[in-house]
């Protein structure tokens, strides 16, 4: 039926593009926030629509509604022109809809093959037929470039990868409605040109696509035409043909948003970070993931490491927050050896982390917003008792004030339930705790990820503010227009070593490219990783 | 209003009520049946006798004696499923609680009829014992990561049979019980203060009763207003972030096992150090008291107040089966009722999660119902 009804449509004039789906007066509620306030969304078949706006404004929940993981208290949804209920996501996928969602619902102590069949395996006589289905996972992750380990853990793969298997889940179930919950706030430039190929792609076939993402220029490279909603309501729907990102930005914000990062000259002061030859183990193969590292941070001065993702990242940071031991190396944070120190010594010594995995790491989930803000300082005087008691008055006023200053979007504020919060909230409230802390090395990971440009306008002003106050930050982030911007160092990280170092004022896009692919690669010997060298580097002025 | 309504009903603490009301009533139906199959004419007898328990007596006194009774009882079953509740709000799976019951058993009796010591030394003794248990558990989990569930089921046993062992000295000569606390060392009774002539001079009603009680309330705070709770429940929700913020977790998990073990130590006192039971040195079956603990701490919503109530009404049913008429039923009944109770607990939750969607449903139909043709 579906085939010829496709065939039906591709005769109609684009005039008269029929609907693939039509949400009408959607309306949903929580406790303390109307999440969707009567939203009408119409997606034709085989456009790609994009969805703007805010943190908190609305769009998973609404997206959640398409996919029957809520129930709408007002509105009606039309598939194909016909009315229909959804009422859970196996309702949706009988329709054919299909989500990739923000949080990505994987089962970690699976491997990567067992979750993308998962529901929906082969079986012959009985017994998993994983054969043919590896193959056609296979086939499908070459068509579209998708590059995961079918047989590795899922707990043990980068954020990217798990990604990358969420689509692949998707795709393996023939959906025709495609819903991307900010599939793109975890991947590497490169591979976001690869997706934004494979929506079109996708759309080509004929599959109706809803993508939200909070990144302007890939909503103007990609879609047809986007949505915009603020705070719960329905502001508009545009032609992206007749639209521009300042247009779309001030649609979605209600004011001007400066896209640029202005910021005035560094002036580095002394050595707060120093890491000499470090080494970590790798959870993926028997090599070390980081290989003999040697950089510093100084006050004063955002250094930051960009490389494709799963190039040894993320065991760096481990290695730095003491969440790993290091193979081999040192870490001296303020001059003093941390190398051995605990995770709680290091931040009582100054150090702040803002984690790759918020729902991992960053936060408990279950309980409320004014507990997670005071997860890095439950245990000082300001919050504890001589008795051991919580000093609950003082936890309220200490989290209404972060909430207020940081701008931090809830139902019922302090005591929302974190879980309950979009996820770009949830990242304002880790940014939140962690940079309040006033540390002395901000290690930030990723820091802007899935929060939208009023946002990341102001956490990159508070990434400075920390600089100019003279604290070190480290940032580590895929995005090279967020390095090229806010950092005042770059080291480029290739599987597990530092291979090159550049001043951003004086490269560009292309050249870090080249090094994150590995194509290129400094002398170790006349880079300034080691500290010693200020100056020095090929790429720095002196 | 319809609203309203929803407000009411979604309350979780509602919820959780609602559906501890309701596992009840299926099983005591289940055993009604059950009671039917057996012996159709009697059912009806015996379902009400169990559930009346002491109330089968007419006189008030006798009532009162044996209230007391249920209570004597309750306490220890109380103090297991405070146990349990306070590991698993830490993430960890306490059912060593029967082990360490056993061993707060053995620990208090053989302080109290060997070492001949006062009640107040007999009780920390036991706890000591629980949580020397509890620490093993706690041990292995955190440095050998060998998942709680197994290394307490298996010690649950090795504790039992060393109990046996340890209490073989305190043995009556003619019995496999042991020696009477009452004549041979009566300091190591736990003082009644008065509380005994309220239930018509029942000797075995003590101030156990209300410490446990007070216990209960204990937890709650821990659990809730206190840095330490903060951890532990910190840890239950999310290990990860509990690391990540630089909980000691190894320490945590030692910590709440054994502060779990001394609470069932501590239980297990408040019955042998009433009197009101021996331990019988030849059992090969480890007490249900613990199990019957895991049961009451989920029927009881996983909160401390919640557990009192549910902790009472598990007593009250098991003690009611010594009601039944032993030539119909066998005496089990109640324990089995009791038991398709607990089986049912892990209902509770998928019956919030029925009510919930129901909920939601029933709001949208009402929607399509007053807003369509
Ligand atoms: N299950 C829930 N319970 C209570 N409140 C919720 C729930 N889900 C979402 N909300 C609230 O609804 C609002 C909209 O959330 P939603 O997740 O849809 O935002 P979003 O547009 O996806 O934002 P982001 O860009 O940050 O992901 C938020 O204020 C959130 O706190
Ligand atoms: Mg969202």
């Amino acid at each position: 039926m579906t085939a010829e009804m496709e065939k039906t449509m591709e005769h109609m004039e684009p005039g008269s593009q029929p609907y693939a789906i039509e949400m009408l007066h959607i309306t949903k509620r929580f406790p303390g926030i109307i999440a969707n306030d009567d939203i009408t969304l119409q997606l034709r078949k085989g456009e790609i629509h994009a969805l703007l706006g805010e943190n908190g404004a609305g769009k998973s929940t609404l997206m959640s509604v398409l996919f029957g993981l809520y129930q709408a208290e007002e509105g009606s949804i039309k598939k194909d022109g016909k009315e229909v209920r959804i009422q859970n996501p196996n309702d949706a996928n009988d329709l054919g809809i299909g989500m990739v969602h923000q949080h990505f619902k994987l089962v970690h102590c699976f491997t990567v093959l067992d979750n993308i069949i998962l529901g929906v395996e082969s079986t012959r006589n009985g017994l998993l037929e994983k054969k043919e289905a590896r193959r056609r996972v296979a086939a499908l992750s070459e068509k579209y470039g998708l590059k995961v380990d079918l047989d590795a853990m899922v707990e043990d793969i980068t954020v990217g990868m798990q990604q990358r298997t969420e689509i692949l889940k998707m795709l393996y179930r023939d959906n025709e409605i495609l819903i991307f919950d900010e599939p793109t706030a975890v991947l590497t430039p490169a591979e976001i040109d690869d997706l934004m190929l494979i929506m079109k792609s996708l759309a080509k076939e004929g599959k109706s696509i809803l993508f939200i993402s909070h990144k302007l220029n890939e909503i103007m490279s990609v879609a047809d035409r986007c949505t915009v909603l603020r705070r719960g309501k329905y502001i508009g729907t545009v032609d992206i043909k007749d639209t521009t990102r300042e247009e779309l930005s001030r649609m979605m914000v209600g004011r001007d948003v400066q896209l640029e990062v202005e910021k005035n000259e560094s002036r580095p002061g002394k050595e707060i970070l120093k890491v000499s030859n470090m080494s970590v183990a790798s959870k993926m193969h028997k090599n070390n993931a980081v290989k003999n590292v040697s950089f510093t941070v100084r006050a004063g001065e955002i250094v930051c490491i960009a490389g494709i993702d799963g190039n040894g990242q993320r065991e760096l940071v481990y290695g730095l927050s003491g969440l790993e031991p290091l193979a081999g190396g040192q870490i001296f944070l303020n001059g003093k050896d941390i190398t051995h120190a605990s995770i709680r010594e290091r931040s009582v010594l100054g150090m702040s982390h803002i984690p790759e995995d918020r729902h991992k790491h960053g936060l408990v989930l279950d309980y409320s917003l004014e507990y997670n803000l005071i997860l890095q300082g439950y245990f000082k005087q300001q919050f504890r008792s001589r008795m051991g008691f919580l000093k609950r008055p003082d936890i309220r006023a200490y989290a209404n004030k972060l909430i207020e200053q940081y701008d931090v979007r809830s139902g019922q504020g302090a005591v929302s339930q974190v879980r309950s919060m979009s996820g770009g909230n949830q990242q304002k409230a880790i940014i939140a705790r962690e940079i309040d802390k006033e540390p002395d090395l901000l290690i930030a990971v990723q820091p802007t990820r899935g929060l939208d440009v009023g946002a990341i306008e102001y956490i990159h002003k508070k990434l400075l503010a920390q600089r100019d106050a003279g604290r070190a930050v480290l940032l580590i982030s895929l995005e090279l227009e967020e390095v090229l911007s806010v950092s005042d160092r770059i080291l480029v990280m290739y599987e597990g070593e530092i291979v090159g170092e550049f001043d951003p004022r004086k490269t560009n896009r292309e050249e870090l490219g080249l090094y994150m692919a590995g194509a290129k690669k400094q002398d170790p010997g006349r880079r300034s990783g080691t500290g010693i060298n200020q100056e020095g580097g090929p790429s720095h002025e002196s | 209003m319809k609203a309203e309504k929803k407000g009411f009903l979604a309350n979780e603490g509602f919820q959780s009520v609602l559906a501890s009301f309701l596992c009840i009533l299926v099983g005591i139906l289940f055993g009604y049946i059950v009671l039917l199959l057996i012996n159709g004419e009697g059912a009806n007898k015996a379902i009400l006798a169990i559930l009346k328990n002491f109330m089968t007596y007419p006189s008030r006194a006798a009532q009162m004696k044996y209230l007391g009774n249920t209570l004597v009882k309750t306490a220890p079953l109380l103090m297991c499923a405070l146990s349990v509740q306070f590991c698993y709000k830490a993430g960890l799976f306490n059912i060593g609680v029967a082990g360490q019951y056993v061993a707060g058993a053995g620990m208090c009796l053989y302080a109290a009829l060997i070492w001949k010591l006062p009640w107040f030394l007999c009780v920390p003794f036991a706890m000591l014992a629980g949580a020397a248990l509890a620490a093993v558990t706690g041990f292995l989990k955190a440095y050998r990561n060998v998942n709680e569930v197994i290394s307490g089921i298996m010690l649950n046993w090795i504790t039992l049979y060393s109990v046996n062992m340890l209490l073989s000295p305190a043995k009556e000569v003619s019995s496999p019980y042991t020696v009477q606390v009452a004549s041979t060392n009566p300091s190591a009774l736990i003082p009644s203060m008065g509380l005994g002539s309220l239930f018509s001079k029942n000797k075995y009603v003590t101030i156990a009763i209300p410490l446990s009680i007070l216990c209960a309330l204990l937890i709650w705070i821990v659990l809730n207003k206190t840095v330490f709770g903060y951890e532990l429940r910190a840890t239950g929700l999310n290990k990860d972030a509990a690391k990540y913020s630089g909980m000691k977790e190894k320490k945590n998990t030692i910590l709440t096992l054994m502060i779990g073990g001394a609470l069932a130590g501590m239980g297990a006192s408040f019955l042998y150090l009433s009197g009101y039971e021996q331990w019988s040195c030849t059992q090969s079956s480890v007490p249900g008291m613990g199990f019957n603990g895991i049961a009451a701490t989920f029927l009881g919503g996983l909160h401390p107040i919640g557990t009192v109530f549910s902790s009472y009404f598990i007593q009250h049913i098991t003690s009611g089966g010594s009601f039944l008429d032993k030539a119909v039923y066998p005496s089990q009944i109640s324990d089995l009722i009791s038991s398709i109770i607990i089986y049912l607990c892990g209902f509770v939750l998928f019956f919030k999660t029925f009510l919930n969607s129901r909920l939601s449903a029933r709001q949208d139909a009402g929607r399509k119902g007053g807003s369509g043709k």
